[in-house]
Formats: structure tokens, C-alpha cells, sequence
């Protein structure tokens, strides 16, 4: 967090001076571990393995937060007959399926009610409901566009009466007892063994979390994306849920699991997307099979208990949002005008689109894949494959030249002359040259005025939008073609200023906000209604413009406001700053502790009172048990904190909306120098693996034959210095001059066996490609010693490429693009390599060193590709 | 120490150079134990004042690659890795299968500069270094006997000093460097006529000429900043409070009490350097807290102003010229006889 985050870091260094115990877990003792208190070295990949261990100390020691736990969670719930677990199956649970590489979710659900997810693929709960009819679609949805739909979701709970729950959490298939079973291998003595984490120190890990949580105290667990950039990413974060909720720090002050984003406003980025398969306020992208009505489409997802009850208002608010007058409710407010998703259209997919030759063009805005995204090299192939390219950046970063002085041309492997990409460079404005608004991961909408006029030709992103937009509509202007309505119909009017016709981004955010049919702001998502007389843009960010006020824009001292700090900036949804914090009070609504007081029940005034925003129905009592047949937010009861599930519980155990399992377990990573000591199955079976293993090809692992040509492991890393894959940073004298080289980090055990030596050159070696690096000899990196081996790790920082002022080869060279099935993401942070003295050798001469390692190792187009690598014993298929 | 010096007796330095009402002596206090090395103290100095890039060298000092303070770097963070407990913090190289330290090595690299590649060594198809099963069936020894045992990180970004007793601003022939309101010691760019005499002055090593224009560069403690009560960039950039800045005395006081809260929480090497109006310069205006002796950060330990024993010179040479005087006009006097 120190080396990415240091700003932010602040606070940690704040809390350390109140008397906070601060624990560093990296493989690498980075900037902040020479801050924490405790630094736990362990193997890149393993963490699933570590969580587990801590799950399974507090459970077989009665440490979890009994209370919490039995009211706010769903460790209670009887799950259905059929689930086998990865311990009943060595690695693998109930429902795989062969023909499809994935899971069939049915087995998973509670038992007598049918569930979907708030979050991930809601088809699995209420589409596979639909038994009759839905089972063969839903088959294919999931086959054709696996993993294809991360629409948040209320989760939608038919029946939520049926809910069989034992609150003694002695039923042998409640979700408590289901996770005593799978984590009760995950001993200290096997934390060990995976992650090379000695039993002595996992003991002083265990105890500091545990100790510190309480009634009085909370642990926060903060991550980056040394955590989600796995094959089983998703369910490390997962596991930090499940480790908390039993510990009771969710919806608790100073609890939570802290993503800690790429860059600036990421999380904006997902609020209102820049993701293919959402539309804004996590709202699904339809499909074209099932969703050929409004009807249909929020039937489909709206949940019928829990806030996501209101989908079709958000909806509807959305719509008239992007159509205006077009939308009414006699055409279904345009609904027809919304795309629909056909495939999957993730970055990665897309690459080898474009190797295929079906992605014919692509727009860069501030990317930088030919040095910033896995296995650069194919990227880079994917580019020069294109018809057109257009990048949108400061400088002349890598993916815009790469068809003049990419790595390709050098070893002869491409020719400019034969590339037939038409690129288009387009600069960029920066923050500081725009108004806007960036979104923290604390949820929390910051606004930043425009302090100086962009340089040149360079235009904010709003303009190059908004005018492309206009320019396409005047190119339509009198067309008579259905297909052109959805772009004529548009409301595509905000008012420009300069001489540039900058378009005002303060009415963008009015329009995220949204109006009443009068044209008043609107004050909170409460208000949205489904009959088009409501207008907003995002539903989450509804209440940011209330009052005609630009929320966001706040900046009071913390001296003049209480410590929650409200009126800096705004946070969605209706400014509240901590989420679930229903949680923060105990199911009769009083605080836990004084200490740890936040948001409580005003029996005299009877409401929710505290803090902050009380994330909860204002005056629901914490007595109220739902009627029958009560809908929406009335179905949850007063002591139903996770108001965004259809059982208002946080789950510990996901019965439906995620691909790996309803539990995190421990997978080794594509790549791994040990096998699986948990199970036969060695990896996540349903991760994602590339179709173009020509240029993706995977390196063999744990025991198998060849897999000793690619010993160390090897994980990627920014520096504080630097920004992402450097278009930020390496134009820039001042940073530049701060890292100037591209180095690689090693042990002295490491440098001595392989003959490294520090400041001299080392050639880093994949099965994608080999790359040179100046070698740091450090302390900081220590071996680790993992099932009956020592395993060396290496440490790559990934920020360079071959143009700016500090100039390297891309650590990304060498990465493959084998991805998370929920989210895919691909795996950078763990991966296995070859080290050697020396810089790479030149021109054709570096395939051909790569290729010679093909052949030692054996890798042909099927190695690594297996996803199912155990028999299942026990299989009930 | 005594109270002669060229600039005058210890004490208000501001009243001493003949400001009628001057504010109080402003200075930083630098707490490198909260230091995070993430360097925006250097950018934003950068930044603020105009300072030159000053090239790209990957200098293996740790993850500094900036070196030390100069003409075009008035703040600089150091990195320093030792193989040495910091307080209680447990960094776990005790429990790791490790061999020896790096950091004997790193530093014999540094002190030689970039050391001779070695040779392309090719093939390493080593394999991960399985362990022989130890022959009694107890714990697998680690590869090293004489492993590493503790390692800790140290940060540090230092500065000009801005001395209480300035031998810049003593031996500075033409007024160019002189004493601010503030108590600071500033360098007027557009009088320094670049003699250099102030260089070899400074016990800090801190004033540096800049090779294409012959004048001298330093901290100004952004005077400009200060003057429009603005504090400095550095300080205003630092995310974590490890360089403060305010007013000499309070900075002080909240020092002393920052030592004392470490040596509770175990770290018992946590010390004060620039602090005490009683050493060698008489104490400087931008002090320090070290978690080591002061040479691990590459400080003097015991600095003196330079300009110390200028007045007992001139006055031992005043005596050996009045005694050559007195000689001379004495054998004249002899001759006449």
C-alpha cells in the first residue's frame, strides 16, 4: 500500500500512531512491510491457502463472532442435499462439467429455496428456477457466454419463507458446518507447506487478527491487486469475506476488506462502466435470447426481495436518461435501442479477436496494453492484425508505435511495411486540464476543477465523446433507418464553452443525479420511479447533485464536522460512507461496544439514528419480522443488515453467481513450481485458458515433465515512482530519473545459485518470451521453503517499454493470459520463469532463445490446458 | 562552543542579522521513522523550484537512485537495508530458509560503482533446490547455517540544514547567501557569482555548484513559499507527516516526544541529530530523527562550522603580525643604534 498507495498510506501511518497493529503479507518486503509491525514473506499464489488457515483457526477454536455470525450471516442456512464439497471430491465440486469446463450451480442452493446472486452470474439462481423451460437455455447462456454476465444483483429469493435455518448451526449441511468441513485441512502445518509461511509466524498472524477482533476492536484487510490479478481472483477476495464475516468486521467502523484500485476513479469506472457487460449502477447489459422486453429483462433479474426489488425504476430512470422525450412507456422507454450482449467481449477475448481477425478496430482511451496487459507480445500481434487504432493518450506511448519500433520489428518478426493497421494518435488531456469527477474506493465522488487549459491539439475525454457523438448524429441527420433511431433519438445535448466547445461536465453529473418530471434535482434513488417520470443516469449516484448542489464538490474541514466526515465530498449510494453499517449494532440494535459505536436504533424517537447515513428502511425496528409474501426492501427482517441480498445476509457461502464454487479453495496457479498438496485437481478447473495457445502457450508444472526449464516463480509489481505501463510516469524527467532502469529483485540465495550478480544484467525467460532486466540483489526477497523444496520467487517491476525518457523491456512480455473465470482477470502476479546472467540476445536471436526453451520444456499447444486434472472419487455425476 | 563565531553569539539568528521584529525561527523537523520512501518530497522541491533533472543512473543504492543532496537535488531520500531488528517489528528472516545478507554485498558494489558484468552463464535448468530429508527426521535445516536473522528498511530524506552557525554565509564574499526572517540560510541566485568558497564550507556537504552555470544551488526552505505563509513543497507533499515544518521550538518539543514514544515502543537506537543549539553548528534549523548512527545516513556525526576557527586564526595570525611588526620595527630600532 506504501509503494501504490501512498497517499492514502497515511491514514495507516495515522492508525499506527493510535496504537494499530500493521501486518504486511507480499511475498517482497516492500515500502510498507519496512513500516508494518510484522512482515509475512509468502509464495505469489498461495493466499486462498493462508485465509483458509486463518478461517480454519478461528473455527476450530470457537473464535468466530457467535452473534454476528448466527443473525448476520448466512452460516445458519441448510444448503440442498446435493452439494458435494472439494473435500468429498478431491478439488472439484458437485456439478462439473466436462463438456463445458464449468460448474452446473444446481447443487449448490439452499435447500427449498432458489437463490441468485447480489453480484457475479445472477443466471445461475433464478434463470436455472425456470426449470421446465429454462434449464436447456440457461445451459447454453452458461456454455456459450461463460461467465459473461457480472451484473450486480439482488439476489432474488423465491420463497424466502421456505429458508430452512438451524441457528444452533449444528445441522450436519448448514453453511457453518459445510465450512468446518472445507477448511479443516488448512492447518497451520499445511499453511507452511503451500505457502512456505513458517508455523511460528502464521501463529503470531493468527493471533494479532483474532485478538483484535472484537465487540471493541476491528481488523481491516486492505489488498491491491496482488489479490485479483489470479485464476482464482475472485475467490481470494472471497475468502477475506468469509474471514471477516465470521470475525464480524463487515459494516463494522474500521473492518471492511479495502480494494485498493489500479488508479484514479477505477472504481467510477465500474459504477458507471467502462465494462462490456454492465450498464451503469451495475444494471445487466440484456441478452438477445430472453430479454425482448423491458418485461422480461427486469423479470429476469429484479430480485423480489431486497433493494435490487426496485430494478425496474432504475431501469426505466436510465432510460429516459439516455432516450428523453423518445422514451415512453408506450415503446417500452426505448428498451429495443439497448444493445444486447452477444459474447464475450473482455479484453483478453478481444485480443484474440483480433489474432483471429475478427475484431477489425479499437479505441485506446489512456491504455497501454502493449506494455501494461498480459503477454504484450500478442497484443501487440492482435494490433497489427486491425484495420484501425485509435489511441488516446498524453504521449506517444507504446501501443500507438509499436507497428514502427515494437519489439516485432526488431526481431524481424513483423515488417512495417506489411502491417495494415491504420493508427490514429489522439492526445489527451489530463485531470488537471478538465473538470470531472473521481470516484475513491471508498465509494466516495471527489470533484476537481480544471486548473489550466490542455496543450495543443490534446481534448478532455468528455469532448472527444461528446463531439464524435455529434459528428456520427449530423452524418445520420434525416436518415429514415431503424437502425439509426437509437442513435437520433439520443439526449445528446449539453452545453459547450471555450473555443473548443469544452461540454460541461457539471451537467453530466445533474444527469447521473437525475430530475423529477419538473426538472428538480433529485435527492435520493428513493424517489425513482418506473413510469418515466424520473430521469437519472446512474441510480447509485442519485442524491450527488440534490438540492441543485454539486455534492461531490464539498470540501469542509474535518475541525468543523464529526469524524465520519459527511460533507467532504459525496459517497453513493445516499452518501453513506460505511456500507451494511446495520451490522455495526447488535440485533437489538445497540451498539457492540461505545467504542465501536456507529449506527444504533432510537427506540424513543424510533428510527436509525448514529454516525452516518444508517444503511437500512429509516424507521424499520429491529423486532420487524416480514408478513408473508412481503416484497422488496419489506421482506427483509430488523435484523437483516445486507440489505442488497435477498436473504439480508452476508453469505459465507455463495449458493449461486460464482464459477469456481460456493467456497474459496485453495488452487495452485497456471503456473506453479509444486503440485497441489490439497487435491488432485491442481488448478481452478474453471479458469479461463487462450484458444491462441500459438502465442499463449502455457508452461508445464508442479512434477510434470519439463517443468524444472521454468524453476522460480516469478510476480509482477509497480513502483511508487511510477505510474501503470508508464504513460504517466516515463515521459516525465522527474519521476524517471527517480527509477531509471527496468530491474528485476532477487535474493543473494537466488543471484548465488544462478550467478547473478547485482547491478549486472539477467535475461528473464517464458514460454511467451525473454526479456532483460538489471538485477537488484536484496535482502528483501527471501526464499521460501514449500512442501519438500525451496522455492525462489522473483520480483519484476512491470512499468517499462521502449519509448520515454527511461526505457526497458515490458515485464508483460513474458505474462500469459490465462484468466479468473468470474471477472477475467488475468494472472500477473503469480508465474513461473527461467533467470539467467546477461542481457537477451538481439533481433531473430530472441525467438529463437524462447523457442529452444519450448522444445527443452516439451510445451506443446495442450500443456497446462487440462481442466479437470482428478477423477472426481465420489462423483455423483 | 564558543560565542565568537564570524556570524555572531548563538541565539536569535533572525535578530542577530538585524531584523527589528522577526517572526520565529522556522525550520523542519524530518522523522525518518515514519518515512515511506515514496519520494514526493523530492518531486514536489522539484516541481516548486525549478530544479533541473540530473540524470538517469540506476545506482543499486537500494532503491535510491538519487545519491545524495547537490546542485539540482535539494531533498534526498535514502534507502538503507540492514540486516538488524527495528524495535519490535518482526520481519520473519529468522524463520526463512535464507542464506547470507545482500547488504555487505550491495555495499561493496556501491563503493566500487557499477562492478564487472559477469559472463553469460547459459542454461540454468536447475530446478527448484529440493531439500535432502534430514538424516534424524527432524526440521529441514535452512540452505545457509549463518543466515540472515532480522532485516529492517530504513528511509530517510535529508535536506540543507540551514545552520544556526552558517559557514556558507560566513565565507559568502558577496552577500549572495544570507540569513532570513525566518532564521534560514538562502542563496540569491542573482548575486552568487559562483567563487564556490561556500562548497568546501559547508561540514554537511550540502551547497553545490551547478556545472553549466558555475553558481550555487541549495534548499531555500521554499522562502517564497514561506513568505506568502505557505509551507514548503516537500513538507506539503509528504503523505505521512515525516517532514514537518513549523516553528523551531515546536518542533523541538514535539521531537523530544516522538523519541521517547519509540524508546517505549522498543526502538532504542530512535535519537535526535541537529537538535541540540549545543553542537558543532549550533544546532540546525532542519533536524532530524534517525533510527541510527547518523553515518549509516551518510551525516557527519559530530559536524562543526567550518568558520569555528576563523576568529582565533585571524587572531593568532593579528598576533604573528604584530610580533613580525614588532621584530621589524625592532631591528630597525637595533640599526639606528
Amino acid at each position: 500500500m506504501a509503494e501504490c498507495h501512498p497517499v492514502g498510506f497515511q491514514w495507516v501511518m495515522e492508525a499506527k500512531a493510535r496504537g494499530a497493529t500493521l501486518i504486511h503479507i507480499d511475498p517482497r518486503l516492500t515500502r510498507t512491510g519496512a513500516l508494518a509491525d510484522l512482515h509475512v514473506p509468502i509464495r505469489a499464489g498461495t493466499d486462498i491457502a493462508l485465509l483458509g488457515g486463518l478461517i480454519n483457526h478461528v473455527l476450530s477454536n470457537g473464535l468466530e463472532f457467535r452473534e454476528y455470525v448466527v443473525n448476520y450471516t448466512n452460516a445458519a442456512t441448510i444448503v440442498s442435499e446435493g452439494f458435494q464439497d472439494t473435500e468429498d471430491l478431491d478439488g472439484l465440486f458437485s456439478g462439473w462439467r466436462d463438456d463445458t469446463s464449468s460448474y452446473s450451480t444446481d447443487s449448490w442452493q439452499y435447500e427449498g429455496v432458489r437463490v441468485a446472486s447480489a453480484a457475479g452470474k445472477r443466471e445461475q439462481g433464478v434463470k436455472e428456477n425456470a426449470r421446465e423451460a429454462g434449464e436447456r437455455r440457461s445451459y447454453q447462456r452458461h456454455a456459450t457466454e461463460r461467465g459473461h454476465e457480472h451484473g450486480s444483483h439482488g439476489a432474488s429469493l423465491t420463497d424466502l419463507h421456505n429458508l430452512r435455518r438451524d441457528e444452533s448451526l449444528a445441522h450436519p449441511r448448514c453453511v457453518f458446518q459445510l465450512l468446518k468441513r472445507h477448511y479443516r485441512r488448512y492447518t497451520p502445518e499445511l499453511v507452511a507447506r503451500i505457502c512456505g509461511i513458517p508455523e511460528e509466524l502464521f501463529g503470531q498472524l493468527a493471533r494479532a487478527v483474532t485478538e483484535n477482533s472484537t465487540r471493541d476492536r476491528t481488523t481491516a484487510w486492505a489488498y491491491a491487486v496482488g489479490w485479483t490479478q489470479h485464476t482464482v481472483g475472485v475467490q481470494y477476495i472471497r475468502a477475506a469475506s468469509v474471514l471477516q464475516l465470521l470475525l464480524g468486521n463487515i459494516g463494522r467502523p474500521g473492518g471492511g476488506i479495502l480494494a485498493l484500485r489500479g488508479h484514479a476513479s477505477i472504481q467510477g469506472s465500474t459504477d458507471i462502466p467502462t465494462l462490456y457487460d454492465l450498464l451503469p449502477g451495475y444494471l445487466p447489459m440484456p441478452h438477445p435470447d430472453s430479454h425482448g422486453s423491458l418485461d422480461e429483462y427486469v423479470a429476469d433479474d429484479a430480485s423480489e426481495t431486497g433493494y435490487w426489488g426496485n430494478m425496474r425504476s432504475y431501469a426505466v430512470s436510465l432510460l429516459k436518461a439516455y432516450w428523453g422525450d423518445a422514451a415512453t412507456a408506450d415503446n417500452d422507454f426505448c428498451f429495443d435501442y439497448l444493445p444486447r450482449i452477444t459474447g464475450d467481449h473482455s479484453t483478453y477475448q478481444t485480443v484474440q479477436a483480433q489474432l483471429d481477425g475478427t475484431c477489425k478496430g479499437y479505441f485506446l482511451n489512456g491504455q497501454n496494453p502493449a506494455v501494461g496487459s498480459a503477454n504484450a507480445r500478442a497484443q501487440r500481434l492482435g494490433m497489427a492484425n486491425l484495420d484501425w487504432l485509435v489511441v488516446r493518450d498524453f504521449s506517444l506511448i507504446e501501443s500507438a508505435t509499436w507497428w514502427k519500433d515494437g519489439p516485432e520489428i526488431e526481431s524481424g518478426e513483423l515488417r512495417t511495411e506489411d502491417i495494415g493497421t491504420e493508427v490514429f494518435f489522439l492526445p489527451a488531456a489530463t485531470h488537471t486540464e478538465k473538470d470531472g469527477s473521481f470516484t475513491n474506493t471508498q465509494r466516495m465522488l471527489q470533484w476537481h476543477h480544471k486548473a489550466v487549459d490542455p496543450p495543443g491539439d490534446a481534448r478532455s475525454d468528455l469532448w472527444f465523446w461528446y463531439h464524435l457523438g455529434r459528428r456520427i448524429r449530423a452524418k445520420l441527420a434525416g436518415s429514415t433507418a431503424e437502425r439509426d433511431r437509437p442513435i437520433l433519438d439520443l439526449n445528446w445535448s449539453y452545453s459547450t464553452s471555450g473555443p473548443h466547445g469544452e461540454p460541461s461536465a457539471e451537467e453530466v453529473l445533474q444527469e447521473i443525479n437525475g430530475w423529477r418530471a419538473d426538472g428538480s434535482c433529485l435527492s435520493t434513488y428513493e424517489e425513482l420511479t418506473d413510469d418515466g417520470s424520473t430521469v437519472c443516469g446512474c441510480w447509485i449516484y442519485c442524491g450527488a447533485y440534490a438540492g441543485g448542489v454539486n455534492q461531490t464538490a464539498r470540501r469542509k474541514p474535518h475541525t468543523e464536522q464529526n469524524w465520519v466526515a459527511p460533507e467532504w465530498g459525496w459517497a453513493w449510494p445516499a452518501n453513506r460512507r460505511l456500507l451494511y453499517n446495520r451490522a455495526s449494532a447488535d440485533p437489538q440494535g445497540r451498539p457492540w461496544s461505545e467504542r465501536k459505536a456507529y449506527v444504533w436504533w432510537d427506540a424513543g424517537k424510533k428510527k436509525w439514528t448514529g454516525h452516518d447515513v444508517p444503511d437500512f428502511q429509516p424507521t424499520k425496528p429491529p423486532d420487524y419480522r416480514p408478513p408473508e409474501g412481503a416484497k422488496r426492501q419489506d421482506a427483509l427482517s430488523g435484523v437483516d443488515p445486507f440489505i442488497m441480498q435477498a436473504d439480508g445476509k452476508g453469505w459465507l457461502y455463495v449458493p449461486a453467481g460464482l464459477s469456481g464454487g460456493p467456497l474459496p479453495t485453495h488452487y495452485e496457479p497456471q503456473e506453479s513450481p509444486v503440485p497441489n498438496l490439497l487435491y488432485g485437481q491442481r488448478q481452478n478447473p474453471a479458469r479461463e485458458v487462450s484458444r491462441r495457445r500459438d502465442v499463449d502457450p502455457y508452461h508445464p508444472s508442479g512434477d510434470d515433465r519439463g517443468s524444472g526449464v521454468f524453476p522460480y516463480v516469478l510476480t509482477t509489481y509497480r513502483l511508487t515512482e511510477h505510474h501503470t505501463a508508464g504513460g504517466m510516469s516515463r515521459w516525465l524527467p522527474y519521476l524517471s530519473e527517480l527509477q531509471p532502469e527496468a530491474f528485476c529483485e532477487v535474493s543473494p540465495e537466488l543471484a548465488a545459485q544462478v550467478g547473478l550478480s547485482h547491478l549486472g544484467w539477467a535475461t528473464i525467460v517464458t514460454a511467451r518470451s525473454a526479456i532483460e532486466a538489471r538485477v537488484l540483489v536484496t535482502d528483501r526477497m527471501v526464499p521460501v521453503r514449500v512442501h519438500d523444496r525451496i522455492v525462489h520467487q522473483i520480483g519484476l517491476p512491470y512499468h517499462w517499454g521502449r519509448n520515454g525518457i527511461t526505457t526497458g523491456d515490458s515485464a508483460n512480455d513474458l505474462t500469459h493470459m490465462s484468466r479468473d473465470p468470474d471477472v477475467h482477470i488475468q494472472e500477473v502476479k503469480a508465474l513461473t520463469c527461467d533467470i539467467r546472467p546477461g542481457r537477451r540476445p538481439r533481433g531473430p536471436d530472441r525467438r529463437r532463445l524462447v523457442e529452444e526453451y519450448l522444445g527443452r520444456a516439451g510445451i506443446t499447444a495442450a500443456t497446462g490446458t487440462a481442466h479437470r486434472t482428478t477423477e472426481g472419487h465420489g462423483r455423483a455425476e | 562552543m564558543t560565542d565568537n563565531l564570524l556570524e555572531g553569539a548563538k541565539g536569535d539568528r533572525a535578530l542577530d542579522s538585524g531584523y527589528a521584529q522577526p517572526p520565529p525561527r522556522m525550520g523542519f523537523f524530518t522523522d525518518t521513522s515514519v518515512c515511506i520512501g515514496c519520494k514526493a518530497c523530492e518531486v514536489a522541491c522539484k516541481e516548486w523550484n525549478l530544479i533541473p533533472d540530473d540524470g538517469l543512473a540506476l545506482l543499486g543504492m537500494s532503491y535510491d537512485n538519487t545519491g545524495m543532496l547537490g546542485a539540482d537535488t535539494w531533498r534526498h531520500v535514502a534507502f538503507i537495508e540492514q540486516d538488524r531488528p527495528l524495535g519490535r517489528q518482526n520481519n520473519a528472516v529468522a524463520l526463512m530458509p535464507t542464506g547470507p545478507s545482500a547488504s555487505g554485498h550491495t555495499a561493496q558494489v556501491v563503493a566500487a560503482g557499477l562492478g564487472p558484468e559477469h559472463g553469460a552463464r547459459l542454461g540454468t535448468e536447475t530446478g527448484a533446490t529440493r531439500l535432502a530429508p534430514s538424516p534424524d527426521g527432524g526440521p529441514r535445516q535452512p540452505v545457509g547455517a549463518d543466515g540472515r536473522t532480522e532485516l529492517r528498511w530504513l528511509m530517510a530524506s535529508d535536506v540543507c540544514k540551514h545552520c544556526t552557525h552558517a559557514a556558507c554565509l560566513d565565507v559568502c564574499p558577496t552577500g549572495s547567501l544570507f540569513r532570513t526572517e525566518f532564521g534560514t540560510v538562502v542563496v540569491q541566485e542573482d548575486i552568487c557569482n559562483g567563487c564556490g568558497y561556500c562548497v568546501p564550507a559547508c561540514p554537511y556537504g550540502v551547497i553545490d555548484q551547478r556545472k553549466d552555470d558555475g553558481r550555487v544551488w541549495k534548499c531555500t526552505l521554499c522562502y517564497d513559499r514561506m513568505t506568502g505563509s505557505q509551507e514548503p513543497a516537500c513538507a506539503k507533499a509528504c503523505p505521512t507527516e515525516s517532514i514537518q515544518y513549523g516553528p523551531l521550538d515546536d518542533l523541538r518539543e514535539r521531537a523530544a516526544h516522538r523519541v521517547a514514544q519509540l524508546h517505549d515502543a522498543g526502538v532504542a537506537d530512535a535519537r535526535l541529530y541537529g537538535a541540540d543549539p549545543d553542537d558543532g553548528v549550533g544546532g540546525t534549523g532542519a533536524f532530524f530523527l534517525l533510527l541510527d548512527e547518523p553515518e549509516v545516513y551518510g551525516f557527519p556525526p559530530d559536524p562543526v562550522v567550518t568558520t569555528r576557527d576563523l576568529p582565533a586564526m585571524w587572531r593568532h595570525t593579528a598576533i604573528a603580525a604584530a610580533a613580525v611588526a614588532a621584530t621589524v620595527l625592532a631591528a630597525f630600532a637595533g640599526a639606528r643604534r
